[in-house]
């Protein structure tokens, strides 16, 4: 369905103000380093958690078929874990991906 | 001799700069492919190129912007697309009061407005990994790198449509994946607690993501729940040891212009009782 231009720049707007607002206001207000102790280990904690949450397991539907997923995870898990490079870590997993898709 | 320094400092800012650039390629890539099928969404509902740019510009963020439009093409009000966009992006606000951490005090406020526009996944993740505080110039070299690509990948989608092959489209949009798995298990490697951390919230989230019942809670919701209480959890049961946060030693070593170890840790004790 289509939507009109009007109403597409109305909500471009209202999408931008609320991430931004997100981003912004701890980025501005928060300016010297937190001591508490729990907040300091839960925010230490965050990205693991986060990120960990968000790859598994979104990574098993990158493709129809779990199984380029799989061996994604797993090449790039042990890429990840021995060598610690982005990129490399990034390229295994697509070429996982790609191979996979070509094999089955 | 003022000269000389002012030159050393712009040699760092650039060495910064340019090391971001350079961290930021694998997730550009990755953004690229993302954003470019987000663009082919963008352009069924009606979006121009224009409108696909400035989406991906201001958003920065690929859960929420699908979200958004299909939102748009839904008719939702623009109250509930505020709603909607604030539970979709809530963990940036988690992320920016982390990211927050990592700022030297004297990061002014102008610096920070332009580098809030740049916390997402990816590039926080880029971020905290630094070690001791992240120089601006490192995150907007990571900015304008992965950013740009996102921007142009909806442009690129809004304009050509389906050009990739699908199968090239979801073999980058995996190397986003590989690029977390870099960010968070080195740090598993070196430190248990982490790690337990990292395998509770592949497990968790694959749970949630199966189990019925809790299956009805959306892909969004499930990522603001189990972060909050596998941190929380995490935090009450192993707190963060100076030995695991090197780099948050290094901030409070140069706060205090001292070496010594005994003070600060008993001010720390002192501060959770």
């Amino acid at each position: 369905m289509k939507a009109n231009s009007i109403r597409i720049w109305e909500c471009i707007f209202v999408l931008a103000a609320v991430s931004y607002a997100l981003r912004v206001l701890p980025l501005t207000l928060i300016r010297k380093p937190i001591q508490n102790r729990f907040v300091r280990s839960f925010l230490y904690y965050i990205p693991y958690a986060t990120l960990s949450v968000m790859t598994v397991p979104a990574i098993f539907s990158v493709t129809s078929n779990p199984l380029a997923g799989i061996a994604a995870l797993i090449l790039a898990g042990l890429t990840a874990w021995f060598s610690s490079n982005l990129f490399l870590s990034a390229a295994v997993a697509s070429i996982a991906v790609l191979i996979v898709q070509m094999l089955v | 001799m003022g000269r000389k320094q002012e030159s050393l400092r712009r040699d760092g800012w650039r060495r910064e700069f340019s090391e971001g650039v350079r961290d930021a390629v694998p997730i550009a890539l990755g953004y690229f492919a993302v954003s470019f099928s987000l663009g082919i969404a963008a352009h069924l509902i009606g979006m121009t190129p224009v409108q696909g740019f400035f989406l991906s510009f201001l958003n920065n963020a690929s859960a929420g912007e699908y979200a958004g439009i299909s939102a748009i093409a839904e008719g939702t009000s623009l109250a509930a697309l505020a709603v909607l966009i604030l539970i979709t992006n809530a963990r940036y606000l988690l992320m920016s009061c982390a990211l927050s951490q990592k700022l030297s005090p004297d990061v002014g406020i102008l610096q920070r407005l332009v580098l809030a526009w740049g916390v997402t996944d990816e590039l926080f993740g880029l971020g905290v990994s630094r070690k001791g505080y992240v120089q601006p110039s490192y995150l907007y070299g990571a900015d304008v790198t992965a950013l740009s690509c996102w921007a142009a990948g909806t442009v690129g989608g809004v304009i050509a449509g389906n050009v990739f092959p699908p199968a090239v489209v979801s073999a980058l949009s995996a190397s986003i994946f590989g690029m977390f798995l870099a960010v968070i298990l080195p740090r598993g490697r070196k430190d248990r607690a982490t790690l337990m951390v990292i395998l509770s919230g592949f497990g968790l989230s694959s749970l949630f993501a199966a189990a019925p019942a809790l299956n009805q809670i959306s892909g969004n919701m499930r990522v603001i729940l189990l972060t909050l209480v596998i941190s929380a959890a995490a935090a009450v049961i192993r707190p963060v040891q100076e030995e695991t946060a090197e780099a948050e030693i290094e901030q409070e070593k140069s706060e205090q212009k001292k070496p010594v170890r005994e003070p600060l840790t008993a001010r720390k004790t002192a501060g959770a009782a």
